[in-house]
């Protein structure tokens, strides 16, 4: 083995090397629209979110009165629009992944279907038609056979779940199910008396 | 832990780290909630485990530093490209971390020890190999590692689960609900349901606080409650002066003298770009199974010219994982719980070994090699994935089945021993270099049926526990064979490439880790493992490090190294 220092050219020439493959990566690592995501080493400490949000005001209404309908305000917490949901979703489908552009073509294409069916039987978008009209036109789409289940109900649950998961993963929504921890304890009391009755194993 | 062993027996010791520095102490994000991530903490291409895991810089794929694999139906090498384990028809799934510390910063903890019979498992029933030591050997190199590193867990005097004799257990915490419902229906089945063994402390030790019973494991631990190099060996080896660490150095080869010795490690600093040299009385490797048998195939020279230490052609052989697979199941018995606090160590409390020895010699069970059960559940800190059966709920009915099934589903993954064949190797790809100019590794993969079988068998338990908690299975229980187990290396369990053996024709170390070839080389990772029994190899890998080294420091001081 040969173990002479690199010549400074040879050393020049690697280094010229590397770095244009580093640059190659870098663009590689941007999404189709220009977007970048988060990237292999970002800071855990501090939220950035360094893609642009693509969603209009006219959507984020929609999504907004839709994610209400579906995420009520009830006796265990807020309505999904009152904890950030409609913000989040505009982060989801705004992401520069595979998974996210496709819940945005989806989610895009079923908020203008979800306002012009509105328009067509209310003769205003979804957001401002009244809470009975809308409960009726979201019966229309979870009833199997429907034109609007047909059209509207793979946008409907793809919404759905992304909206509850949303709603969900937020300290609200953490009281809202039923998740109490996150706290830290002396020691691990294991399950209570009423958990173990309800369980069976008291 | 070689740096921890050798720096306390007063050498002075060089690490090459390939990642960046890392501080778990400054960098964990502790309580932080999923709403204080990107995309609520999912899973990207960019954080294959989620936003909050530790991994830096790497997952299943790490930018720059490609392998090659074969995809099913498709006789070409590819580069790996995929990031979703359970959705990938590559054969082989390598994860790599670029850090400090590697992937003990965001392990399972799940420390088991290897059993008697995992240590000759060829002499028990005539496959695969044996290492050339028994489990008494490392007996006591266990009882050290679990005193130093802190596990807790219980002694249940079960076969071929191996007690801690000596005082090294912290205590385990109680069990959560679902986890003694589980118990309670398997105990029918004939299937033991004890408390797990993790590396997390339930007892203040060494300036180490104990867990406080929050917060993912997986993102590590800023108050050293679990195991973690970065906090719990790393730090002393440092303070005894004898530790000098280059991070973002990766190593591409060991160079040797005329005569065949070990003189340094040939490196790409990263910053730079820039080849350097540093030299040593001893080159050990401990970059982790697969990545020192690349760096020794790539270390070629006139005196070696297939590769350092491979004179027997066993570098890149005998690489094993874990066999695994999973299923879920939704027990009614679980829905409606009054709301706790069931965060508990983050890992399981309670785990299944395996049980059904006497069968399987007996020949009855149509494959060679048992698996433990690893389960979870209950009511963990929510994110993206709410379990939402009917999928035409909204309003208040929707918020209702939210509070229904929240935490009424359990998941059970069986991992169990593969045994080492000549189909399941490693070597340098011809063509591909990886960015710093480093030839590549391919991937050669081929499940024996003992595995395969071993992977149907976990699906019909998991069914029949499922089945007995008064439970339905999610979906149904994969009983192909062939798509009944998980591909190559998902497991993260990859052990083998560089074996010990009592033998320099058929095994490129000798016991202690020493090249045969090459006096002054070692290797202290899972690469000289020699079978990889269904424990996961974590502890094992610690507590032979810990032998070796402790013999090495010996050897060096009485001058015979």
């Amino acid at each position: 083995m040969n173990i002479t220092p690199l010549t400074r050219r040879e050393a020049l020439k690697r280094v010229i090397a590397v770095t244009a493959t580093l640059a190659a990566l870098d663009i590689s690592s941007f999404g189709a629209a220009g977007a970048r995501g988060i990237g292999t080493d970002p800071n855990l400490l501090k939220k950035e979110i360094p893609w642009p949000l693509v969603l209009t005001d006219a959507e984020k209404r929609a999504t907004t009165a839709l994610a209400d309908v579906i995420i009520p305000a009830d006796e265990h917490g807020p309505a999904a629009s009152k904890v950030g949901v409609t913000e989040f979703l505009d982060e989801w489908v705004s992401a520069p992944y595979e998974q996210q552009e496709g819940d945005r073509k989806t989610i895009q294409s079923g908020l203008a279907w979800l306002d012009g069916e509105s328009t067509k039987r209310f003769t205003k978008v979804f957001a401002e038609i009244t809470s009975e009209q809308q409960t009726s036109l979201l019966d229309d789409i979870v009833n199997d056979g429907t034109d609007a289940n047909k059209k509207g109900f793979n946008f409907f649950r793809l919404f759905r779940d992304r909206a509850a998961g949303g709603y969900y993963s937020t300290p609200e929504g953490w009281e809202a199910i039923g998740y109490v921890g996150n706290k830290p304890m002396a020691e691990f009391p294991g399950p209570p008396p009423e958990v173990l009755k309800h369980l069976g194993l008291a | 832990m070689s740096a921890y062993v050798l720096c306390h027996a007063g050498l002075k010791v060089l690490m090459l780290e390939a990642g960046r520095n890392y501080d778990p102490v400054l960098e964990t994000p502790m309580f932080q909630t999923p709403t204080d991530a990107p995309l609520r903490g999912t899973s990207t291409p960019d954080k294959h485990f989620g936003f909050f895991d530790a991994t830096v810089n790497g997952g299943w794929t790490v930018p720059g530093e490609p392998y090659m694999v074969k995809r099913e139906g498709d006789g070409a090498w590819q580069e790996a490209s995929d990031w979703k384990a359970h959705e990938t028809n590559q054969n082989f799934m390598w994860w790599r971390p670029r850090m400090l510390g590697g992937r003990t910063n965001h392990w399972g903890r799940i420390a088991l020890r290897m059993g008697p019979y995992d240590f000759k498992p060829k002499s028990r029933d005539g496959l695969g190999l044996d290492w050339p030591f028994e489990y008494s050997e490392l007996e006591p190199w266990y009882d050290k590692t679990e005193a130093l590193i802190g596990v807790f867990g219980s002694n249940e005097g079960l076969e071929n689960t191996p007690d801690s004799l000596h005082n090294s257990l912290q205590p385990a915490p109680r069990a959560r609900g679902y986890e003694l419902l589980t118990q309670k229906h398997c105990k029918p089945l004939g299937i033991p349901v004890i408390p797990s063994h993790l590396a997390i402390l339930t007892k203040p030790l060494n300036n180490r606080a104990a867990c406080f019973y929050a917060t993912d494991c997986g993102r590590g631990c800023s108050i050293k409650a679990n195991f973690q190099s970065t906090t719990v060996l790393l730090p002393p080896a440092v303070a005894t002066g004898n530790l000098d660490i280059i991070t973002d150095a990766m190593a591409r080869e060991v160079i040797v003298d005329k005569m065949g010795r070990a003189k340094g490690v040939l490196y790409i600093d990263k910053e730079t770009g820039k080849e350097e040299r540093v030299t040593a009385k001893v080159v050990l490797l401990a970059a982790s199974g697969i990545e020192s048998a690349r760096i020794l195939l790539n270390s070629k020279s006139a005196l070696f010219p297939d590769g350092l230490a491979n004179g027997s052609g066993k570098v890149g052989r005998y690489l094993m994982d874990t066999v695994g697979s999973d299923l879920t199941g939704h027990i009614p018995a679980l829905e409606n719980c009054p709301p706790h606090n069931e965060d508990g160590a983050s890992g399981m409390h309670m785990y299944m070994p395996w049980w059904a020895y006497k069968e399987q010699l007996a020949g009855k069970l149509g494959f060679a090699r048992g698996y433990h059960i690893e389960f979870g559940g209950g009511r963990r800190a929510p994110g993206m994935g709410v379990n939402l059966p009917n999928s035409k709920t909204y309003g208040k009915a929707l918020k209702e089945d939210a509070r229904r099934y929240y935490g009424a589903t359990i998941g059970f993954a069986g991992r169990g021993e593969m045994i080492p064949n000549d189909d399941c190797y490693a070597e340098l790809d011809p063509n591909k270099k990886d960015k710093w100019g480093i030839p590549v590794l391919r991937f050669h993969w081929k499940w024996s049926d003992h595995e395969k079988l071993q992977a149907v068998h976990m699906q019909k338990t998991f069914k029949d526990i499922i089945e007995a908690m008064g439970g339905k299975v999610n979906g149904k229980p994969e009983l192909d064979p062939e798509k009944a187990i998980m591909a190559g290396g998902t497991i993260i369990h990859e052990v083998g490439t560089t074996c010990m053996g009592d033998n320099a024709k058929t095994s490129v170390l000798n016991q202690w880790g020493q090249a045969w070839e090459v006096k002054n080389l070692f290797v202290t990772d899972g690469g000289p493992f020699v079978s990889n029994a269904d424990k996961n190899p974590t502890l094992s890998i610690m507590a032979l490090a810990m032998r070796n080294c402790t013999h090495l420091a010996e050897e060096m001081k009485k001058g015979n190294i």
